[in-house]
């Protein structure tokens, strides 16, 4: 693997300063930074060879639908899917879910159906299936959780029966980092021949994901959160549910033929790619998923789990500081509050030092009520971070503290 | 002194300060200072909601001007709602109306009230220009 000072140097915004201090880039779980090859690749498009994909009889758009299509076989290969057809460009994690929900709410779901999240979500894996239970009379149905922050999956079995259509938990939890134990949630939903979404949202940037071992019917991510642009995203299925699904989106390219009585629909992958899609940005993605995949997955987890550990025994040694989500099984996050001090107040003076962390329920509310808390502050590392930042998060802590009482 | 003279003496006062920490702490101070709002003003009807931080904003018209109270559950809030309290409070509905909030961006706090900083600040403003118009229509 590169060192430290190599990866650093592949991400340009990390040299730079806030306030006239060195800035110290904790917020990777809300979004990571971009290396400069994704920039460039990005770039690159626009400069020259920029066309609207699978459109065009001339050359530019030749290249360009070229370029998007190997994005998506770099998808496939990265998750280890099946198929290509099986991978379907979206604008995140959120657009992702939002599709399944509907689509799978239109074609299999019926009044008593359940469907079960965890108490682990975040919004984005929530409000979509609150809104599909909704419209077709289903009920959500809420794995809880312990003290430390994990799944209870022997409640998990408990809740899973015959009126069970769905399942959909995320990979690692955004507020907690705490890791889902997937097969076990996988393996008992296919028993019962449930289908099982995982939300990659907090998962795929840490480690290997790999659809053939893991088994899930839906995988979904954000391209933006594993170093890739802002509006993409992925959404992966098993053919055998995206060929049965209808899409959850009319436009172009998404047709195989209109008239004003009826359309019908395009093939596998693009029955579910209405419109122009954000190509540019899917084939920066691809380039994102590359430099990862050059970096090395097991480096880079090994490289953030030496850098939770040590984050974790600093944060700990500081008198009053608590963190919530004490699993043994965590990605690079760690969330905490400070005795009588307001994660708003703490974060404001660590900003001022140059130090971004975030603050706040991080669309996670019902894991905040779970611990009758209003928020907690959130640093969340990535491979990129260094032991030295943590030593200023702790000074910077301290600094909070001191001006505080 | 008028509203924009308070202004004024605001922007003063923090421009004794070049360092960050030190408007802060200034900010913590007058956090710390501000008039307790009565605990029975402390419920929903007087809560404005942000995402980091809740504001509660309680009105009192004598006929004459509005006197505000307000509390905050983060201290640097506070600090500004206090600020705004010492602006607005005690003032007729027309000059509250009327008044144009400089101050804030003057000594660099402007992200404080933006709309994606959702802390309640810009909402408590409007709150209060709000309580300003019902009341001024109650005069007419």
């Amino acid at each position: 693997m590169k060192d430290i000072s190599e990866i650093r140097a592949d991400f340009p915004i990390l040299d730079r300063k806030v306030y006239e201090k060195q800035l110290v880039y904790f917020d990777n779980g809300a979004t990571t930074q971009k290396p400069q090859c994704v920039i460039d690749a990005m770039n690159d498009v626009y400069t020259t060879y920029n066309s609207n994909i699978h459109r065009g009889v001339h050359l530019l758009s030749d290249l360009s639908s070229e370029a998007y299509e190997n994005a998506r076989e770099t998808v496939r290969s990265f998750i280890n899917a099946e198929k290509k057809e099986e991978i379907i460009f979206t604008s995140g994690t959120t657009g992702s879910i939002n599709g399944i929900a509907f689509s799978f709410g239109e074609r299999y779901i019926n009044t008593g159906d359940e469907i079960i999240i965890s108490h682990l979500e975040h919004h984005a894996n929530i409000v979509p299936w609150q809104m599909m239970c909704e419209r077709k009379g289903a009920l959500l149905r809420v794995i809880p959780i312990n003290d430390k922050g994990e799944i209870i999956i022997g409640e998990y079995l408990k809740l899973l029966s015959s009126k069970t259509k769905l399942v959909s938990v995320s990979q690692a939890s955004n507020a907690l980092g705490t890791i889902t134990p997937l097969n076990d949630i996988i393996s008992a939903a296919h028993e019962i021949n449930v289908p099982v979404l995982v939300d990659g949202a907090q998962g795929v940037q840490h480690g290997n994901v790999d659809m053939k071992k893991l088994d899930c019917d839906f995988y979904v991510f954000s391209g933006h959160k594993i170093y890739g642009p802002a509006g993409t995203g992925v959404l992966y299925g098993k053919e055998k549910w995206l060929s049965e699904l209808p899409p959850f989106q009319g436009g172009g390219d998404m047709v195989d033929k209109v008239t004003f009585a009826k359309t019908t629909y395009n093939v596998l992958p693009f029955k579910f790619e209405a419109g122009t899609m954000n190509y540019p940005g899917a084939i920066a993605l691809g380039r994102a998923l590359n430099y990862v995949t050059e970096t090395g997955r097991e480096a880079i987890a090994l490289r953030e789990k030496s850098l939770l550990s040590y984050a974790t025994k600093r944060l700990s040694e500081i008198d009053g500081l608590k963190i919530f989500g004490t699993s043994d099984s965590k990605i690079s996050t760690i969330s905490f509050l400070l005795k009588n001090i307001h994660p708003y107040d703490a974060g404001m003076i660590l900003d001022k030092m140059g130090i971004a962390v975030r603050t706040g329920t991080h669309c996670a509310q019902p894991v905040m009520d779970y611990f009758g808390i209003d928020g907690t502050i959130r640093a969340s590392l990535c491979f990129y971070n260094t032991n030295e930042e943590i030593d200023s998060l702790v000074a910077g802590v301290n600094k909070v503290i001191s001006m505080f009482s | 002194m008028t509203i924009n003279e308070i202004q004024d003496s605001i922007i003063d006062e923090f421009s004794l300060f070049d360092d960050w920490m030190d408007k802060y702490n200034l900010l913590i101070d007058l956090g710390r200072e501000l008039p307790v709002i009565d605990p029975k003003f402390k419920v929903k009807d007087f809560l404005i909601e942000g995402c980091q931080s809740k504001v509660w904003l309680h009105p009192e018209y004598d006929g004459k001007i509005i006197t505000f109270t307000a509390d905050s559950d983060a201290i640097i809030t506070r600090g500004i709602v206090a600020l705004l309290i010492k602006v607005l409070s005690d003032r007729s509905p027309e000059e509250i109306l009327s008044a144009e909030l400089f101050f804030i961006e003057k000594i660099g706090l402007r992200q404080n009230l933006s709309p994606t900083r959702s802390n309640g600040l810009l909402s408590m403003v409007r709150q209060m220009k709000l309580y300003a118009m019902a009341f001024n229509a109650i005069n007419k």
